[in-house]
């Protein structure tokens, strides 16, 4: 008992005296109050699951944070929620879209919640693609021409005794049963499910040399560090795809474009100009992208980065 | 175990139940050979059906008239602010810059010490520590403010599960009527997959705490339901009888006798809820849930398996230092025995100890922030990858040719059996076999269950996950019996395994999801491999609980009578721990189930493809939607087979 007390006791002084030192809440003012913030106030900005819109979203945070004195809320979203929230009204921007017509129709021309604010200068390709070795090794590959020859080497067990063609990430549209069908290709759609298995089976397709035949796009930070061969599929023309059942062309290019709410529109404030206007290539956004991925830096610190090395692109944005 | 007799009396009337389920399975057999292919009902994955594009409608409209409807103004509205203002008060206080100031309420001092007083006053010495390491553990991480933010976000969704699930509980516990009503609703919130509900739940609660927390507890509140039920039922009659005859009211009833009797059940019921609500902490986080869940799913798009790993560990700490505290305290409230004399000064003491750490916490920076140049997560982040590389260079191809194995040998004829046999066929089966294991009522239900598979329109999809499901089960069982009788018998191996399978059972998948794919390609003997990970860890524990609980008195007599260990085990321990065995049968197949989402992100395809489909591509909701009642489904018809072939009527 006693020596409890003792210790109880030896501790509470020696907390009492370590406390002494050390600096004190409040003895700075809080930091963040800056004079912009009043005229651009709050910024919701949803955050799409995938590092290349994460490169946007970064760029366009950094920017209005630093330059209009913005309150900048990110708020990670899956893309449909991200949608959702233009209605009611948790978001603000989304600044990377993918195509997603059916949901233009519903929030934009029905729901009129959301409006198109302009393209991001991105370009979405979409496509079948090999590790660079296959490419290297079986040069004719990239011609669909020549995928039903190959076709044995893509077997596996999920694929029976057709060739395997991995597709992926539900988030993307698919036409691909439909292309395997009416191009009379040997190959069976095999549905990955996710970016992280598509990524790992081309990973460990390029270290083993295994043959891999799957759905892939850009831009995307996985080409910096491996280079994927598209192959050639019938070429795109407009109309192509309108029957999804008798697709049997290539993807068309997708031009990535930003929507925001309405409301955020209308107000037609600082963060608003800014994300109209900003505008980048796809070089830009991969190396924003290889910053996070690659280099692990925070999202904050790789736009940093990247504004730093590019002041006139962002003079350019803020001067519209 | 009279009963093990009983078939051998019955021979003689008619040919044995094991006899004739395999008679209906060559007969499926036999039948398939002609019929393959025939009535497969197949639906491509783009393909909707019309009940499908009639859901996407019943979603259109409910978001179109969200800001018009009074439900909505005056109901979901006023929850969402009453949840929000709950866990947002919780974050300020422990995780959030807060009230002006640049730090939370309490700092990183304040919050260790206030935990493992509470763990001591509640729990005891061992888990006080426990919890004061664990908490400072949080901090080496580097993952002090993800750590609160998720143990806020966790508490709110406990607390009100408590609150709501308790008294639900209770009133289960003392009417049939509404325990009949109340299990297969709370069946339905376990097994319907989160992706499902959790786009929806953003139109009703907004993005934000509320969404997140509603979404943790809809899968978090049926344990403390049914516990708290189950603790109630379990009191003997005898001493509710002996109340009673005292002329006791309902109340003295429940709060003298009732609740104190089931009080440790109930504490057990916590604990079970706030597993849950630490399992869906990855899943929340794709509607902004604040946290490690972030961490985890941010490192994932860079398939970054370190720093997954670390911010996973964080869950596992955290689930790890919850369940023994509140385990220790479930035990404490068991035993009520004299307090030892020098209680009432130490929680004088620590109080005042708690309460300066507490207060320097709240004033000085270096006991509010956790300091950021001793941490230790960047060794481990880069320890887990090397660990993750090196298996993914050296293992692969080994793991590649299991992968194969299986899948050649076991999985693609199941798949093929059950997938290619006609609709009917399969359905027939089902109900015979229903019949033969369960009974007349256990084949209405399976008959039922098989209508709605069909109704869904995913009838092969349903066949192609009931393959996964069944091999996936048989190997969680394998693990189940070997594993389990090992720790039963041995408590330096079961000291030795407990934690693994604690960090099976809390780490969330996405972590390893990366490694996996790795080793076993993006397959459905993956998607097996994540769901055994997951679901074998409850099936061991139950039936190492089993066999421990074989009275020593047993084991000893068969030990005097010459038994050889492999005699002890099968003839004695195994026959003994039956119920364990069908109960972990049970267990493992419902956390089987809840997997199957996950393994639609790595190959499995079907069902769990579906409903992750459903959740990112708007025209796909219905279908989704459809899989994932398609999966409940499969989990009821499961259920009731296995429930009904139990002598013990497991009813957990």
């Amino acid at each position: 008992m006693k020596l409890l007390r003792l210790t109880a006791t030896a501790t509470l002084t020696a907390l009492a005296l370590t406390a002494c030192s050390g600096e004190k809440i409040g003895d700075t003012p809080a930091a963040g109050a800056s004079s912009g913030a009043a005229a651009c106030g709050t910024f919701n900005l949803a955050v799409n699951p995938w590092v290349g819109y994460e490169a946007n979203a970064a760029v366009i945070a950094y920017v209005a944070e630093k330059n209009l004195g913005c309150t900048v809320t990110k708020k990670d979203l899956k893309e449909e929620i991200a949608w959702q929230g233009f209605g009611t009204g948790e978001v603000d921007a989304i600044v990377e879209n993918w195509g997603h017509d059916d949901l233009k129709k519903k929030y934009i021309d029905e729901q009129k919640t959301a409006v198109a604010a302009g393209e991001t200068g991105n370009k979405g390709v979409i496509g079948w693609y090999v590790a660079p070795w296959m490419a290297a090794q079986y040069p004719d590959i990239t011609d669909w021409n020549n995928l039903n020859k190959y076709a044995a080497q893509f077997k596996t067990s999920e694929s029976g005794d057709k060739g395997q063609l991995l597709d992926g990430d539900p988030s993307f549209v698919t036409n691909d049963e439909a292309l395997v069908k009416n191009l009379k290709l040997n190959y069976k759609v095999v549905y990955a499910g996710s970016e992280a298995a598509l990524i790992t089976a081309f990973r460990q397709s390029e270290a083993k040399k295994t043959p891999l035949i799957g759905y892939f796009y850009e831009p995307q930070w996985f080409l910096s560090e491996l280079k994927l061969v598209k192959i050639n599929l019938p070429k795109y023309e407009t109309g192509c795809d309108a029957d999804a059942a008798k697709v049997a062309c290539d993807y068309p290019e997708y031009i990535l474009d930003k929507i925001v709410s309405k409301k955020f529109a209308d107000a037609n404030g600082p963060a608003y100009k800014l994300v109209k206007a900003f505008t980048w290539s796809n070089d830009d956004q991969n190396l924003v992208a290889k910053y996070i991925s690659e280099d692990k830096l925070s999202a904050d610190d790789a736009a940093k980065k990247w504004v730093e090395a590019n002041p006139d692109k962002v003079k350019a944005w803020l001067a519209q | 175990m009279a009963t093990t007799t009983a078939p051998l009396q019955r021979t003689w009337r008619r040919p044995g139940k094991p006899v004739l389920v395999a008679g209906v399975l060559l007969a499926w057999v036999l039948i398939w050979l002609p019929a393959r292919g025939l009535h497969t009902l197949g639906l491509s994955p783009a393909d909707l059906t019309p009940l499908h594009h009639w859901l996407n409608d019943v979603n259109d409209t409910v978001g179109a008239n969200r800001n018009s409807s009074p439900l909505f103004l005056y109901f979901f509205n006023e929850i969402r602010a009453a949840v929000d203002s709950l866990v947002t008060f919780l974050q300020d206080l422990i995780a959030q810059p807060s009230y002006g100031r640049p730090v939370p309420v309490l700092g990183w001092l304040g919050v260790v010490a206030v935990v493992a007083y509470v763990s001591w006053i509640f729990a005891g010495w061992k888990p006080a520590l426990l919890a004061a390491a664990g908490f400072v553990f949080f901090g080496l991480q580097g993952l002090w403010e993800e750590s609160m933010d998720t143990l806020a976000l966790t508490l709110g969704a406990v607390v009100i599960s408590l609150l709501i699930g308790i008294p639900l509980g209770i009133w289960a516990g003392l009417s049939d009527r509404f325990h009949r009503l109340v299990t297969p609703v709370l069946d339905f919130m376990q097994t319907m997959p989160t992706f499902v509900y959790l786009a929806p739940l953003t139109l009703f609660f907004l993005i934000g705490p509320a969404s997140a927390t509603i979404a943790t507890l809809i899968y978090a509140m049926p344990p403390a339901i049914r516990l708290t039920a189950h603790g109630i039922r379990s009191v003997p009659r005898s001493a509710v009888e002996a109340t009673e005859s005292l002329g006791a009211t309902g109340r003295q009833k429940l709060t003298g006798v009732l609740l104190p009797l089931s009080k440790r059940t109930i504490v057990l019921g916590v604990n079970q809820t706030i597993m849950a609500a630490l399992s869906m902490v990855t899943i929340a986080a794709l509607i902004d849930a604040p946290g490690l869940g972030k961490t985890v799913i941010k490192a994932l798009q860079t398939l970054d398996v370190g720093t997954a790993f670390n911010a996973g560990l964080a869950i596992v700490v955290m689930a790890v230092v919850l369940d023994r505290v509140t385990t220790a305290a479930g035990n404490r409230a068991r035993q009520t025995g004299p307090a030892s004399r020098f209680r009432k000064p130490l929680l004088a003491v620590f109080g005042i100890a708690a309460a300066v750490c507490a207060y320097l916490s709240h004033t000085y920076f270096w006991a509010a922030e956790f300091p950021d140049d001793v941490s230790i997560g960047s060794d481990l982040s880069k320890g887990a990858d090397s660990v993750a590389q090196w298996a993914q260079e050296d293992l692969s191809t080994a793991t590649g040719a299991l992968k194969d194995a299986v899948t050649y040998a076991l999985l693609n004829p199941l798949e093929s059996l059950l997938v290619e046999s006609p609709w009917w066929l399969v359905g027939a089966v089902a109900v015979l076999l229903a019949v033969l294991i369960g009974g007349v009522r256990s084949a209405v239900v399976t008959a039922a269950c098989v209508a709605l598979l069909i109704g869904t329109g995913l009838w092969q999809d349903s066949m192609t996950t009931l393959a996964m499901t069944i091999v996936a089960t048989v190997m969680v069982m394998a693990l189940g019996v070997l594993f389990g009788v090992w720790m039963g018998r041995n408590r330096l191996a079961d000291r030795i395994i407990r934690p693994v399978l604690d960090a099976g059972q809390t780490m969330p998948a996405f972590v390893y999801l990366v490694p996996f794919l790795a080793l076993f390609s993006a397959t459905r003997f993956t998607a097996i491999v994540a769901a055994v990970v997951f679901a074998a860890p409850v099936a061991i524990k139950i039936v190492a609980d089993g066999v421990r609980a074989i009275p020593a008195a047993t084991a000893e007599a068969a030990t005097a009578a010459g038994s050889s260990t492999w005699q002890m085990i099968t003839k004695v321990q195994l026959p003994m721990a039956r119920p364990s065995l069908t109960l972990a049968a049970n267990q493992g197949l419902i956390y089987v189930l809840s997997m199957v989402v996950v393994g639609g992100l790595v190959g499995a395809g079907a069902l769990g493809y579906d409903v992750v489909a459903g959740f990112s591509q708007g025209q796909l909701y219905g279908k989704g939607l459809a899989a994932g009642a398609a999966i409940v489904v499969l989990g009821i018809m499961l259920d009731r087979i296995a429930r009904a072939s139990s002598p013990s009527k497991g009813s957990n």
